[in-house]
């Protein structure tokens, strides 16, 4: 071992962002030799509401997978609160997407919302009183407590997406990552979800949200995450989501180009 | 004849005792059968229990070869077992080897697996019967299985294996259902969500391997598919499809065996499988969540609310325009339906107390005239809502809902009356949006 591999292994052991929910360092991540992420660095703030955007294809819900174990990484290192996720799970929420699992499954809505509490109950163990409790009670948050005991069959796109983002509030945890919470579902939804994202940064959490939506990202986020299976930038919105990161993120595609352009002057003419 | 039905009444009181080691081994087959497989139908892995039961052969072939080869006679059964479980592992741990490594169709490496072993199970078993000692005519049995030649040790070592897979299944049915529902969620809590998959598929090997001898490996995997699948048509509760589909799987299983047992050279396993084939075919039709009973049920009672919220809105739009009582003829102008459909909706709409007959002319009745009403508006709100959110509101639209309200929230109706502004008759009501038939303003 030489001098660089020790100083290496030192940095590599300790931690350089103790205090950030999410620490990236050298993500990369392929399928079958062909790279979806490419040396993916970001360190996130906390308590901020954080968009993840970028083209079809750019591993956005590749660098959710990857952070959280799901996808086998090719490199690099993950730290949560400066720790490893296994140490950490227990502060991670998770939305997936909605169209990942089958809604004819034989199962109630409270029954799903109940799996966001599985690992506090543990192994062998049987549902108790207080986490059936507290799984209603995350359902009321979403305003689906009169759901409670439909079969999830019957549920509209948008009621499954506050499904599932009651099954992460019933996780209690401090970081979450939900994969396009917003996609197909109606307005009334959109503005719930919108309120309870703001609700959970009021508490401290902090929030990251796979988009699709050009329009809102400045309506939305504190900060963006530009992807194209590298970070192309990175920070506050007001800095970060530029027509230059756009253009460098989204290339020629003109249409969501001119979108987002325009979404962006009108956000800053309000100000 | 007398003798016959002699013969009948002492295979159902049990007489026999072999009949009773054979119908009890095979219904504890069939409930477990049962369990295992509502978990590997919602696993969605059914062709993989195909695949994993074939691969058993040449374990079974091999285990006697060896078992002669040491001086053996290859007819103890534990070892022709466990030589079944050894290859019907191998099978699912090649099946994962191809999935992972490879980029193979799930389809594909099913297909494989499941030729290249039951081709190499047939190999072996020809070369099996060429050797010169031990009596492989037995081998074949496996395939077609062979109930009737069930002995007490064989019976317990299937109720062993049932045990055992039941009560994992009961210790793990929190951890499994998360598993078959969501395996990323499991994934990201922190459960080992390749070692939960690879303990179901085990469970599916030892369900495959105690029903080798009743009902034989190219059927097994009915028994684990149909009861679970049976079930599903009767409720939308994972715990109550688990306990319909064991019921079913038992049943099966004891009037099959109770079958073969009273009709001489009557194949148990086809039997069985026929049995809750048949159960299958009654849940398709009768049961209470899915038979097609209940849905054509439902599209009846569609069709029918359909068509008297129809006769409604004609009647209350007609008295909009000043038309207290109408006669047939310009109910029927009002929308694409035939005198008879009108009368029916009509006559439906009498005997609810919604419309009177007076003479030749029609109208609501006070009760009439609130329901309508209140159709009518919630019937242009939702018109008004697709024009408006015509990018969401395809899956919002619900127009069997009582009140508009209960989908769409009061403060997304309070901004679509708003559009349109006007009022009628002190209370809210909406005009129209588009032209009403027979009314150009």
């Amino acid at each position: 071992m030489n001098g660089a591999e020790v100083a290496n292994s030192a940095t590599r052991k300790g931690s350089e962002h103790p205090d950030a929910p999410l620490a990236i360092h050298d993500l990369t991540v392929a399928y079958h030799r062909r790279p979806v992420l490419w040396d993916v660095d970001l360190v996130l703030p906390k308590g901020k509401l954080i968009g993840i955007v970028g083209p079809n294809g750019a591993g956005k819900s590749t660098l959710i997978k990857a952070v959280l174990d799901l996808t086998p990484r090719a490199s690099g290192r993950v730290q949560f609160y400066g720790k490893s996720y296994r140490e950490q799970r227990h502060r991670v929420g998770y939305v997936p997407q909605r169209e990942s699992v089958d809604w004819d499954f034989p199962v109630t809505v409270q029954d799903v919302v109940t799996m966001g509490r599985y690992r506090q109950i543990g192994w062998f163990r049987r549902v108790s009183k207080a986490h059936r409790q507290a799984a209603y009670t995350a359902l009321e948050r979403v305003g689906m407590a009169d759901f409670a005991d439909r079969q999830i069959s019957q549920l509209s796109g948008g009621q499954q997406q506050r499904v599932f983002l009651a099954r992460a509030l019933a996780q209690e945890a401090e970081i979450y990552f939900m994969d396009e919470p917003f996609a197909g579902v109606d307005a009334s939804t959109e503005k719930a979800i919108v309120t309870i994202l703001q609700g959970l940064r009021a508490s401290g959490s902090t929030v990251l949200v796979v988009h699709h939506d050009l329009q809102t990202v400045p309506q939305y986020f504190d900060h963006v995450v530009m992807l194209n299976m590298r970070v192309v930038a990175h920070g506050p919105t007001e800095e970060v989501f530029t027509e230059e990161n756009l253009v460098k993120t989204y290339g020629g595609r003109l249409t969501l180009f001119d979108e987002a352009v325009r979404a962006v002057t009108q956000h800053r003419a309000k100000k | 004849m007398w003798d016959f039905l002699s013969q009948i009444l002492q295979s159902l009181q049990l007489h026999h005792y072999n009949t009773r080691v054979v119908v009890s081994g095979v219904t504890v087959f069939g409930a477990t059968a049962g369990v295992i497989g509502a978990f590997m139908l919602l696993r969605k892995r059914s062709l993989t229990g195909d695949a994993l039961s074939h691969a058993t052969l040449p374990g079974v072939c091999l285990a006697f070869m060896l078992s002669v080869q040491l001086g053996g006679t290859g007819k103890s059964l534990p070892v022709l077992l466990s030589g079944a479980m050894i290859s019907g592992l191998s099978g699912l741990g090649v099946m994962l080897f191809l999935r992972h490594w490879t980029r193979l169709r799930e389809d594909s490496i099913l297909g494989i697996v499941l030729s290249v072993f039951f081709g190499l199970g047939v190999v072996l078993q020809g070369m099996a019967v060429n050797m010169k000692q031990g009596q492989a005519a037995g081998l074949s049995s496996f395939i077609y299985g062979r109930t009737a030649s069930m002995l007490a040790a064989d019976a317990w070592l299937i109720v062993v294996g049932a045990l055992v897979a039941s009560l994992i299944c009961a210790l793990l049915f929190k951890e499994l259902t998360l598993l078959c529902f969501d395996q990323d969620f499991a994934g990201a809590q922190g459960w080992p969500v390749l070692f939960l998959d690879s303990l179901l598929m085990f469970l599916v090997a030892v369900v495959t391997v105690i029903g080798l001898q009743a009902v034989g490996l190219v059927l097994v995997v009915a028994m684990l598919i149909t009861p679970a699948a049976a079930a599903r048509f009767w409720t939308d509760r994972l715990a109550w499809m688990v306990w319909g589909s064991a019921l079913i799987g038992a049943a099966s299983g004891l009037v099959g065996a109770l079958a073969s047992a009273m009709v001489p050279r009557l194949p148990a396993g086809a039997v069985i499988v026929l049995i809750a084939s048949a159960m299958f075919a009654i849940s398709l039709v009768f049961g209470a969540k899915r038979g097609l009973i209940v849905r054509l049920l439902q599209r009846r009672h569609l069709h029918t609310s359909t068509s008297s919220q129809h006769i409604l809105r004609a009647l209350f739009e007609l008295r909009e325009h000043g038309d207290e009582a109408v006669p047939l003829e310009s109910l029927v102008q009002k929308r694409s339906w035939t005198p008879r459909a009108v009368r029916h909706a009509l006559a439906r709409a009498v005997r609810a107390g919604y419309v009177r007959q007076a003479g030749d002319l029609w109208c609501l009745t006070e009760a009439g005239g609130v329901q309508a009403h209140r159709v009518v508006r919630n019937h242009r709100l939702w018109e008004i809502y697709l024009v408006s959110h015509a990018d969401v509101a395809t899956s919002r639209v619900d127009r069997e809902a009582d009140r508009i309200e209960h989908v769409l929230g009061e403060v997304m109706v309070a901004r679509l009356e708003k559009k349109l502004g006007n009022e009628l008759d002190g209370q809210r009501m909406p005009p129209s949006p588009h032209v009403i038939n027979g009314h150009h303003p």
